[in-house]
């Protein structure tokens, strides 16, 4: 039509932005943030980020809406957008990370792994004795859960029609969502109607972590058992095998990798609870060889009472509590990491 | 074998469906595994019976007895913390979700095919830290680095009621607390929102792109209305979850039983979660009571935000108008 438009029609790439115009743009803006935050006054890795970033969608959408029209420009700001939201839940992220390994490895020695805090005042002591809680109580915690999500789940997808199996689903919903401090106030309430007010112990902060566990054990096995193909437990009835004999022999053996996957990812999610167990298992500074009686310390509770209880000289509380972090994490990413490598490793093969 | 085989299967018979015979080994399963499923029911309604006999002496109790002997009247006691939950999980929220959309739509709709399945994990990486070591590092770390943040709002912004001076000195304030809460409650929204966009019927995006539509004008066009209802459940979830963070927010947030706007303040509300954690290890007597009946309010709460997130859920379901 107009003379604009014949000459916008000369290439096919005209009336674009050129390709290396996105990273000048990226390069030009992160230097003119960097110039400005120093001219401002001291640099502030924070500051020039956010400027960079305010920079670049400005110059991106006017260059953009000049060469290429509003509705490109848009498209390119948004863009933007999405990519900064990406970009920006690293830095959460991998702060955590860097803090907690730089604060962390400067106790994370032989002492830490031999020593409870038992007549310890200041300085040295460890968390023997809330790795050996952790390990006593999500260990049971697993021996309840497993089973009952696990014959839950078998009912869902084997069993459960009409009105009874929605309704657990239903409330298997529900359950997820019980606040973690709620389900520890249970286990205490529990235990002062049953053995008296004041009833801490490790079996009860066993039973706290079960209320969290159970479905997320139920949610993720039951996933895997609707997905084992049909023809599998057709060809096992026509055979005569009876229903439960198929259930533990074909369906179960075709899932369990999936399902091992599911309990290492539930035990993962519930180790690093620290709510419910201050509740239920209470705090103690050594080893409670007892599992039903007196308070057991865990690995989160030991990160909170050194951060939260801090004696002289503080900095060896808040350095305990740091390795202690350290440690939490190290043992959730590698269940995560187990998890999901069992979850690829030993997957069933699909036919097709 | 087959002679006694055929002598049972005689021409009589064969026209009658015969009941298979009743197995002692599928009583046994079929009791246990439905047994196991009654069981929830079982747990569920413990959860509820024994948070509210041991909540009742504090909620019958009358108020001098509670001045006397608990932390005061109860509902005068809890609405301000009950309030700082609501008010917490608000703001987390506000930061949260467009985060977690954007992110979502990055890895369904923008990040390399080859790429993404990884970028999803290292978002679900942020699930995976525990959330007393989000308190540690909020408290600790977070808090000091946005401390500056809160000075400048107040100095600048000072007149717009969110952001009235003094600033907190330390930067344990809402604003923090808050923002530590969307970063945990991030991953969640994100996976969930995730799912629904890689549902998009291939065919509308198809259409939007082939009409000349750019990127996003598809994902508008495309994508959001399909996702609607996802997104709102989604976001229900995330609420339930940051209603119900009690570390971070107890070890971050320097709180009170005030009820404020403010969120840079050094007067914050503290939340129902966060009171309970940080009384309850030195109560006894009626204060444990009167803690358990707020951890009742607490659960209340949660559970008509996630009733309703997944009735909506179940309503996109009945009425997914995608094809």
């Amino acid at each position: 039509m107009t003379a604009t438009a014949l000459s916008k029609s000369d290439s096919l790439t005209a009336g674009q932005l050129p390709r290396w115009s996105t990273p000048a743009t990226v390069v030009g803006s992160i230097a003119l943030a960097v110039l400005v935050t120093l001219l401002l006054g001291p640099f502030n890795v924070g500051l020039a980020a956010v400027l960079a970033f305010v920079i670049y969608q400005v110059v991106t959408y006017c260059s953009s809406g000049l060469v290429e029209g509003p509705r490109r420009a848009t498209d390119r700001l948004m863009t933007g957008f999405i990519i900064g939201a990406f970009l920006l839940a690293l830095v959460p992220l991998i702060w955590v990370a860097a803090t907690t390994l730089a604060n962390g490895l400067g106790r994370f020695d032989l002492a830490f792994f031999n020593n409870s805090m038992r007549n310890v005042d200041g300085v040295g002591g460890g968390a023997v004795h809330a790795i050996y809680g952790t390990l006593m109580i999500t260990g049971v915690a697993t021996l309840i859960s497993v089973p009952v999500g696990l014959l839950t789940a078998i009912y869902l997808s084997e069993y459960g029609r009409g009105h009874l199996a929605r309704g657990i689903t239903f409330f298997v919903d529900v359950m997820t969502g019980i606040p973690s401090i709620v389900a520890g106030l249970f286990a205490y309430a529990l235990m002062t109607l049953l053995l008296g007010p004041g009833t801490v112990s490790g079996f009860s902060g066993s039973l706290a972590l079960s209320v969290l566990m159970i479905p997320v054990v139920v949610r993720s096995t039951e996933e895997l058992l609707r997905i084992v193909p049909n023809e599998l437990r057709e060809a096992s009835y026509a055979l005569g095998v009876p229903k439960w004999r198929t259930i533990l022999r074909i369906v179960l053996p075709t899932a369990v990798s999936g399902i091992v996957a599911g309990v290492i990812l539930a035990i993962a999610r519930i180790i690093g609870e620290t709510a419910p167990l201050m509740v239920a298992a209470g705090f103690t500074q050594s080893i409670n060889m007892s599992f039903f009686s007196g308070p057991m310390m865990t690995l989160p509770t030991f990160v909170y009472d050194q951060y939260a209880y801090r004696g002289l000289p503080p900095e060896a509380f808040v350095d305990r509590a740091w390795t202690g972090a350290l440690i939490l994490i190290l043992i959730v990413m590698a269940l995560n990491l187990i998890g999901r490598l069992v979850a690829k490793r030993f997957a069933p093969k699909s036919g097709r | 074998m087959s002679t006694a085989t055929h002598t049972r299967q005689a021409p009589e018979d064969d026209l009658a469906l015969v009941p298979a015979k009743p197995r002692i080994g599928d009583k046994v399963f079929t009791g246990l595994s439905t047994g196991a499923g009654i069981a929830i029911f079982v747990i569920l309604a413990a959860v509820a019976l024994f948070l509210i006999a041991q909540a009742f002496p504090a909620l019958t109790s009358t108020p001098e007895m509670l001045q006397s002997r608990g932390y005061g009247p109860f509902w005068s006691w809890v609405a301000p913390f009950a309030f700082g939950t609501v008010y917490s999980a608000f703001w987390a929220l506000v930061f949260a979700v467009p985060v977690a959309i954007g992110i979502a739509l990055f890895i369904s709709h923008y990040a390399p095919r080859r790429l993404a399945s990884g970028l999803g994990y290292v978002i679900d990486l942020l699930a995976a830290v525990p959330s007393v070591v989000y308190g540690l590092w909020g408290a600790n770390t977070f808090a000091a680095a946005l401390q500056p943040l809160h000075a400048w709002l107040a100095t600048y912004l000072g007149w717009f009621p969110l952001f009235t001076p003094p600033a907190s000195g330390t930067g344990r304030s809402m604003l923090t607390t808050s923002l530590v809460l969307a970063v945990m409650i991030l991953p969640i929204i994100t996976s969930l929102c995730r799912e629904v966009f890689l549902q998009t019927p291939k065919l509308h995006e198809e259409a939007a792109l082939a009409l000349g539509a750019t990127r996003w004008e598809m994902i508008c066009m495309a994508v959001f209305p399909f996702a609607r209802a996802g997104i709102v459940s989604a976001v229900m979830l995330g609420l339930g979850r940051a209603l119900g963070e009690t570390m971070a927010v107890a070890m971050v947030l320097s709180g009170a039983g005030v009820i404020k706007f403010d969120i840079i303040g050094q007067q914050n509300p503290n939340t129902i979660a966060a009171t309970i954690a940080l009384n309850f290890p030195d109560a006894s007597g009626l204060r444990i009571n009167q803690l358990i009946a707020g951890g009742l309010i607490l659960f209340v709460i949660t559970l008509a935000v996630n009733m309703l997130a997944r009735w909506i859920v179940r309503r996109r379901a009945a009425f997914s108008g995608a094809n």
